[in-house]
């Protein structure tokens, strides 16, 4: 649902239903709603059945890379090694913020896909690694699993089946780089949260150098449903149109918008009745002038190309971006988008963990460059510079981090370069640089 | 994810150290280290529970972290230096996060960051006020973009904060 608003008639409610729902937060409260009836037929269930029928969904991680889930999990044999899962709910990325709600308001819904998760990929100990800021997450995470243990749905003999799962909830402390799957181990290890070389892939020695996957906490919530219902179900939720996306997915809405929330829609849901009907479109008086529909990291979108755009991995593609981690930013008229992209840029090189020189110095130039145009002290030149540290920060380092801080620059400049330009001194201009013809995207 | 506390204030550092991990805390640390398979995974949960009890992370603090977990003092430096939630100085004993990254900026977040400075006397981000209460910072992202502007106030997390509200937030404090 629309969590703070009511459900709309055109959302999907399946993952967000008890959002708003202070009853379904207790264990009690859960299993009055069928909670933990899936987690007791998988534990008895081969791991090789489970990984077919998430395979089968269709089901593609909710984090922001989109990788098939049933496969990642296949990637874990059972080799006799001991094997680590791990839950990311850094949920860091600017415009997110629906893991938060899941965990707020349905706690027990991550204990149980947690659970089924460790059971598919043949681990007996998960971790759930939960941002530092995010307080009032970790104390309901914090109880729903002593609940969970106080039950023996939890431990050495989770619900009678003979067979352990130990969950465990880790504080984060503040970076936004440890939701990136390695550095996430890294700073899970108690160790600085740098990006790891891959390969090796998690799978082959993640955690504690142990075979280990990595799974979004909405991806092995919508895990639990697809193993309620069935693959057919979970596929019928989305528009035929597109096989290759299914279920539903939640997007975070947030910006100049007139009802920011979250909001459970079926893959395929047209983006332009997503922002007017469901969000209520721009506040009152205002118009659309930006439109980021995935997260901070993916390129900006115009309201033109969000007319026509449907909203699933590829829809998103086809119209210019990503859909990312569905953390949709609404800007209105009234923003001055050079200071906005100047202020993601100032994010990133804030977040950079230094490690790769491109990145470090990347971020940091770009911010620099950027704030200075911001302040009526740029020349026409500096346009090309940020295009061309934008290339050398694209693909060359350890993590997308790098990636993440240029791709709002180059498409910001493509979008809105009047806007940059605006903010040139002429005469400066005219010195400095005689021919500035058009920006290579 | 804060710019780091700047300036030291209103504690004084220079009381002789005493040992956090003993009796309840060291118990707890105890069943903490069951939960991994290394005892250094330990390290973020354990400089938690230091900062819980002290309000920051001082070198002596990290020394016995260190010294508890079979560290030296300069790896554990090291990992702390890497996070912004460890306040490496004293802060002010209410710690004051405003979100200001782009999902809250574009509603007006740098309004009610300077709301806060004014209020609370700080003047300036990262200085804490005469009185020892405050410590204000400007934060990226706090994961609260539909409800901008989001404050931390040392655990608690408001929603919806405007400039208009500063005040009568602020009176409910000690």
């Amino acid at each position: 649902m629309g969590y703070p608003h009511p459900s709309h008639p055109r959302e999907t409610p399946v993952i967000s239903k008890h959002f708003g729902d202070a009853d379904a937060r207790t264990l009690a409260g859960w299993q009055s709603r069928g909670g933990y009836e899936v987690l007791r037929q998988v534990l008895a269930t081969d791991p090789v059945e489970v990984q077919n029928v998430v395979k089968d969904s269709g089901l593609r991680g909710r984090g922001g890379a989109g990788f098939p889930t049933g496969i990642k999990w296949s990637f874990m044999k059972p080799d006799g090694k001991t094997h680590y899962l791990c839950i990311n709910a850094d949920e860091s990325e600017p415009g997110t913020f629906k893991d938060r709600e899941i965990m707020r308001w349905t706690p027990h819904q991550l204990v149980e896909g947690t659970a089924i998760a460790a059971h598919a990929i043949y681990a007996e100990t998960a971790y759930i690694y939960i941002r530092g800021e995010y307080t009032e997450p970790i104390a309901r995470m914090s109880e729903a699993v002593r609940e969970a243990y106080a039950a023996g749905i939890l431990g050495a003999n989770a619900m009678g089946s003979g067979k352990r799962v130990d969950v465990h909830i880790h504080k984060g402390a503040g970076a936004y780089i440890c939701g990136e799957e390695t550095a996430l181990m890294n700073s899970l290890e108690g160790r600085r949260g740098n990006p790891r070389i891959k390969p090796p892939f998690p799978a082959v020695a993640g955690l504690f150098a142990r075979p280990t996957t990595i799974n979004n906490v909405e991806t092995v919530c919508a895990a639990t449903h697809v193993l309620r219902h069935g693959a057919d179900w979970y596929k019928s939720l989305s528009s035929p149109a597109n096989p290759k996306s299914t279920g539903t997915k939640l997007f975070s809405v947030c910006g100049n918008v007139a009802r920011p929330g979250n909001y459970e829609v079926g893959m395929g849901f047209p983006m332009k009745d997503f922002l007017w009907d469901l969000c209520g479109g721009p506040p009152a008086g205002r118009e659309f002038k930006a439109i980021i529909p995935g997260g901070s990291s993916v390129p900006i979108l115009t309201p033109e190309e969000c007319e026509t755009a449907v909203m699933d991995y590829e829809g998103i593609q086809a119209a210019g971006s990503l859909l990312g981690s569905g953390g949709v930013i609404c800007f209105d008229d009234s923003q001055d988008m050079v200071r906005q992209i100047a202020r993601l840029a100032r994010f990133y090189a804030h977040e950079s963990c230094a490690q790769c020189t491109q990145c470090r110095e990347g971020t940091a130039w770009t911010t620099k460059i950027l704030e200075r145009i911001r302040d009526g002290e740029g020349t026409m030149k500096d346009l090309d510079t940020l295009l061309e540290i934008a290339d050398n920060m694209t693909g060359k380092t350890i993590c997308v981090l790098s990636d993440s801080c240029a791709t709002p620059v180059v498409s910001g400049l493509k979008k809105f370069r009047h806007e940059f330009e605006a903010k040139i001194p002429k005469n400066r201009a005219s010195v400095m640089i005689p021919s500035v013809s058009t920006v290579a995207a | 994810m804060s710019l780091q506390a700047m300036a030291p204030g209103g504690h004084d550092t220079h009381e002789p150290y005493t040992p956090v991990f003993t009796g309840l805390r060291r118990a707890e640390l105890d069943e903490l280290l069951t939960r991994y398979p290394t005892k250094m995974a330990a390290l973020l949960p354990a400089l938690w529970m230091l900062q819980e009890s002290r309000g920051w992370v001082s070198p002596e603090g990290m020394t016995e972290v260190a010294s508890v977990l079979d560290l030296t003092p300069a790896y554990v430096k090291g990992v702390v230096s890497f996070y912004t939630m460890y306040h490496q100085h004293p802060v002010g004993r209410h710690f004051v996060q405003v979100c200001t990254t782009t999902p809250c900026n574009v509603c007006g977040a740098e309004d009610v960051v300077n709301a806060f400075l004014k209020e609370t006397q700080c003047g300036e981000l990262g200085v804490t006020s005469a009185d020892g209460r405050f410590t204000v910072i400007e934060v990226e992202c706090l994961g609260a973009c539909g409800f901008a502007t989001p404050v931390m106030i040392n655990e608690a997390m408001v929603e919806c904060v405007s400039v208009d509200s500063v005040k009568d937030l602020l009176a409910g404090l000690d």
